[in-house]
């Protein structure tokens, strides 16, 4: 009986009902927040920030590189815990997660790569080299098209949500290779320029507008994965009777 | 304000090609992955609406025939 009490919360937050109904509240809020810090962050980075002494105006790229980047890697991270977590205690929302994680990931991870080679001609004279730090989210981004292509290699949900979520645990190993790649190895990318460990390297000025890019980055992914989820709930949830009760209430209301 | 005109903060001293393609780019690519779910969720209940129309209408024939044969 205990047991049960305790359990209770944790399939509660596996019901993709709950989710749908709890998050509906959040999606103003969010979306507020995150056009705000964007909006901020964005256009105090392009016109206020001061430039840099060596690279000129393009390093202003950083303020959508950093955070794309950023959130490409922690994305992946909670891509492959909603995964295992789908497969060990077999919750269909978490598996919903995972695969609106794969797009999102999949987008961001693209973006890096964009913003990246465009920073690349000026500061480096070219838009693309294999080195490691490149080359290894080139390879995250192929991991997340793989999750995402798994999804139509099976004919039913269940076989291919496992197959995703164990190409994704398989493809952490290249998360901190990534981390990793600008000390590990010669590159041509320039260190990390925010250590948890030590002071950022940036200029206060130059540095501000960066934090609020990430803090805005962070919660734009957290908004665009509710989004896509609630999405996915939907479709996949058709056939159950709270999801035609809404859809027969909306109706009502026009 | 690191730019004294509009036009200087277009050209960044050369760099404004890459920046703004950049910019261009990023965000063209972000408003995509909100606008993307939103339409995926109007279509998900659009599809619901028009199972649960089909329902109700086959439910309404089947007790008109069932009225008829029954008088």
């Amino acid at each position: 009986m205990r047991l049960n009490m305790q359990w209770t919360w944790f399939h509660r937050l596996g019901s993709p009902r709950w989710f749908y109904q709890k998050t509906q509240r959040w999606l103003p809020w969010l979306s507020a927040v995150s056009a705000i810090l964007l909006l901020t962050g964005l256009i105090w980075g392009l016109a206020f920030a001061p430039q840099d002494a060596k690279q000129g105006h393009s390093f202003r790229i950083i303020y959508l590189h950093v955070p794309a980047s950023f959130l490409a890697l922690a994305g992946y991270y909670l891509m492959a815990i909603a995964g295992a977590i789908g497969l060990i205690w077999r919750i269909k929302l978490s598996f919903m997660l995972m695969k609106s994680a794969a797009s999102i990931g999949a987008v961001l991870t693209f973006v890096a790569l964009f913003t990246g080679a465009v920073w690349g001609k000026p500061t480096w004279g070219t838009y693309w080299v294999w080195d490691a730090r490149i080359t290894s989210m080139l390879i995250l981004l192929f991991l997340y098209f793989g999750v995402l292509a798994l999804r139509y290699t099976f004919s039913s949900h269940e076989a291919s949500d496992k197959a995703s979520a164990i190409l994704s645990l398989v493809g952490t190993v290249n998360v901190p290779i990534i981390y990793k790649s600008v000390d590990w190895w010669q590159t041509l990318h320039q260190p990390a320029t925010i250590k948890l460990t030590s002071a950022p390297s940036m200029h206060p000025d130059m540095f501000a507008p960066l934090v609020v890019m990430i803090l805005g980055f962070y919660c734009f992914y957290a908004l665009a994965l509710i989004l896509s989820t609630r999405a996915e709930i939907l479709q996949r949830e058709g056939k159950s009777s709270w999801v035609r009760q809404l859809v027969a209430n909306k109706r009502g209301e026009v | 304000m690191q730019f004294d005109s509009l036009q200087q903060l277009m050209v960044m001293d050369g760099h404004g090609v890459y920046v703004w393609s950049a910019v261009t780019v990023s965000v063209s690519v972000l408003i995509g992955l909100i606008v993307k779910p939103l339409r995926q969720h109007r279509a998900a209940i659009k599809t619901i609406a028009r199972e649960l129309d089909l329902e109700n209408t086959s439910r309404l024939t089947a007790t008109e025939v069932s009225d008829a044969s029954n008088p």
